[in-house]
């Protein structure tokens, strides 16, 4: 290799961290973009359109009651299985009504759901459930921040959650 | 106690077709993650002279999923978000191939607004791949910054992605006949915005890697793929575009309305690394310029055809194709007339991709083995299946 190759492709490399380093110094003096996450947090209008776990429409006249007509739609529209809904089962004709036994939806002359539950380790938050329920009582919620030890943690009983929220907005309303 | 022999230990399947011997200099390499549950397992056999490769066999099925038992299994709109999953960094392009198939099965006509809203979003998830790749890349060989600067733009993606689908990856967004919502009103504004924010970042990444010494002596003629192995092999998308055959499903057999648009399939004929690198960096000017036509022409109207609530294509099979970040994408239903798929066949371009691998490799240095692999923008997932 003569002197000016070995000058050359000096020069080339030196031009080449010159231009990375100008980038690199450009970069430093712009704010930063990272979110530190547990000191800071993603701000609010970026999580109104994430999708966490589904979660029950209470109704209009009162929201701590579902919209759910129990009709197990979103049940066998689920490609993972997620959604457990169980109802009273109708005593039949002749029997005597023992205690209440619990099957799952649809049954019989049970218009509202005794028990609506979430799997959410299983969820693949496709919006199949969503989108097949006839009255529109399932919705995302906007919580990203789960976490949890304990796999059971994420079997989510909707009702509950319903009722609990509707309690916080009628407190939060006062 | 008894002597450790070297000869003794025995391997897998795979490496037992690699014998050490008969000269010291041979050396078997196993190449790849060393645990099944990260991801992107890709193990590759390597038998090596001193620092060059004689023979490379990538061994597969780490990450198999059975995605095609699986849709057997479920209705056909149960497996759309197995679409996101088996390519997870384009899912779009696997929605569309499988809702296409699907569609063209039962005869859907797919309303305009949700074919443009479909060009849309598969654009915007392509340029997000794109740059993940080249952080990626980058990071393969061994630079680090320029997967933070791709990671700072893929983030305006996928902000905008989240708000029309509501996830930030594995999107399953797309239903036989339309698209699973409408887009937010800002769509196209924020469309628009990125994509003039993207072109005035890419003389950015041409100083910082593109021209870079170090960049174009890992890529320049490393890994020539000449057209015809790339033809015998089935190398699709960025690979053979790069060996000098502009080849693109987008154009050779437009689907959709990518025949409304006009834009300029890039390709280049070195066949080399760098040619397959300047191949994806050129489509993200394509991908933008397909961008900015779709939301300026978004017509109103509605998302989604009349399809009944359960998917019940008649009798028959269909193949649909779709150009994915890697390539040809294809997606063959059969149906039995009953409410599940009664085959569906996945025809994923890094698997052809990948092939080609051996041949590539062969005589190579270790090193740019490395940079070969990167430059075919391999994701296991999709491989694997
Ligand atoms: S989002 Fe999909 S996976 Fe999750 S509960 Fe609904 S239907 Fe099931
Ligand atoms: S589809 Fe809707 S109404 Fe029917 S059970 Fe599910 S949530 Fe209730």
């Amino acid at each position: 290799m003569s002197v000016s190759q070995l000058i050359e492709e000096a020069y080339t490399g030196l031009k080449s961290l010159v231009i990375g380093l100008g980038v690199t110094g450009k970069a430093l003096t712009q704010p930063g973009v990272t979110v530190l996450y547990p000191m800071e947090e993603v701000e609010r209008d970026n999580l109104v359109t994430y999708r966490g776990h589904v979660e029950l429409i209470g109704k209009d006249e009162d929201p701590a009651v579902p919209r759910c007509v129990a009709c197990g739609a979103c049940v066998k529209a689920c490609p993972s299985n997620c959604i457990t809904i169980l109802c009273p089962v109708a005593a039949k004709e002749g029997e005597e009504a023992g205690p209440v036994k619990m099957g799952p939806a649809p049954q019989k002359g049970s218009k509202t759901p005794g028990e609506f539950i979430v799997d959410f380790s299983l969820c693949s938050l496709c919006g199949q459930c969503a989108k097949t329920c006839p009255v529109d009582s399932l919705q995302f919620s906007d919580n990203p921040y789960m976490v949890s030890f304990d796999r059971k943690d994420f079997r989510i009983d909707l009702l509950a959650r319903l009722r609990r929220m509707a309690r916080d907005e009628a407190v939060a309303g006062e | 106690m008894q002597a450790f022999d070297p000869t003794a230990l025995r391997g897998d399947l795979a490496s037992a077709r690699f014998e050490p011997g008969p000269t010291d200099d041979k050396l078997i390499l196993s190449m790849g993650p060393q645990h099944p549950s990260t991801h992107g397992v890709l193990r590759i056999m390597l038998e090596l002279d001193g620092e060059y490769i004689l023979r490379a066999e990538p061994v597969l099925g780490y990450i198999h999923r059975m995605h095609e038992w699986m849709a057997e299994q479920k209705t056909y709109m149960q497996f759309m978000p197995n679409m996101g999953r088996v390519d997870y960094l384009h899912a779009m392009a696997w929605n569309w191939a499988y809702a296409g198939a699907v569609e063209r099965l039962m005869g859907v006509e797919v309303p305009k607004r949700a074919e443009y809203i479909r060009v849309a979003v598969t654009e915007l998830n392509r340029i997000s791949s794109h740059l993940l790749w080249w952080g990626a890349y980058l990071l393969d060989l061994g630079a680090f910054t320029p997967i933070m600067y791709a990671f700072d733009d893929r983030e305006i993606i996928l902000d905008i992605l989240q708000a029309v689908t509501g996830s930030r990856l594995t999107y399953s967004y797309f239903t036989i006949g339309g698209v699973y919502g409408d887009v937010p009103a800002d769509f196209a504004s924020r469309c628009l915005a990125f994509t003039r924010h993207l072109r005035s970042r890419l003389p950015m990444y041409r100083d910082l890697v593109t021209d870079n010494v170090i960049l174009r002596g890992r890529c320049e003629d490393i890994g020539v793929m000449d057209v015809e192995l790339a033809r015998r092999y089935g190398a699709t998308g960025p690979c053979i575009r790069g060996s000098g055959a502009p080849v693109d499903t987008r154009r050779a057999e437009p689907y959709g309305v990518y025949n409304r648009f006009d834009f300029r399939i890039p390709a280049y004929t070195e066949g080399d690394a760098m040619a397959r690198y300047m191949v994806r960096m050129d489509e993200l000017v394509t991908s933008c310029d397909i961008i900015d036509q779709a939301v300026q022409g978004l017509p109103e109207g509605p998302i989604q055809a009349k399809v009944g609530k359960t998917v019940k294509p008649p009798k028959g099979e269909a193949c649909y194709a779709v150009e994915g970040a890697r390539g040809k994408i294809i997606i063959h239903v059969r149906s039995d007339g009953g409410p599940k798929p009664y085959r569906v066949k996945l025809r994923a371009p890094g698997f052809s991709n990948l092939s080609v691998f051996c041949d590539l490799a062969r005589g190579t240095l270790l090193a740019d083995a490395v940079s070969i692999l990167g430059s075919l923008d391999l994701v296991i997932p999709e491989i694997d299946r």
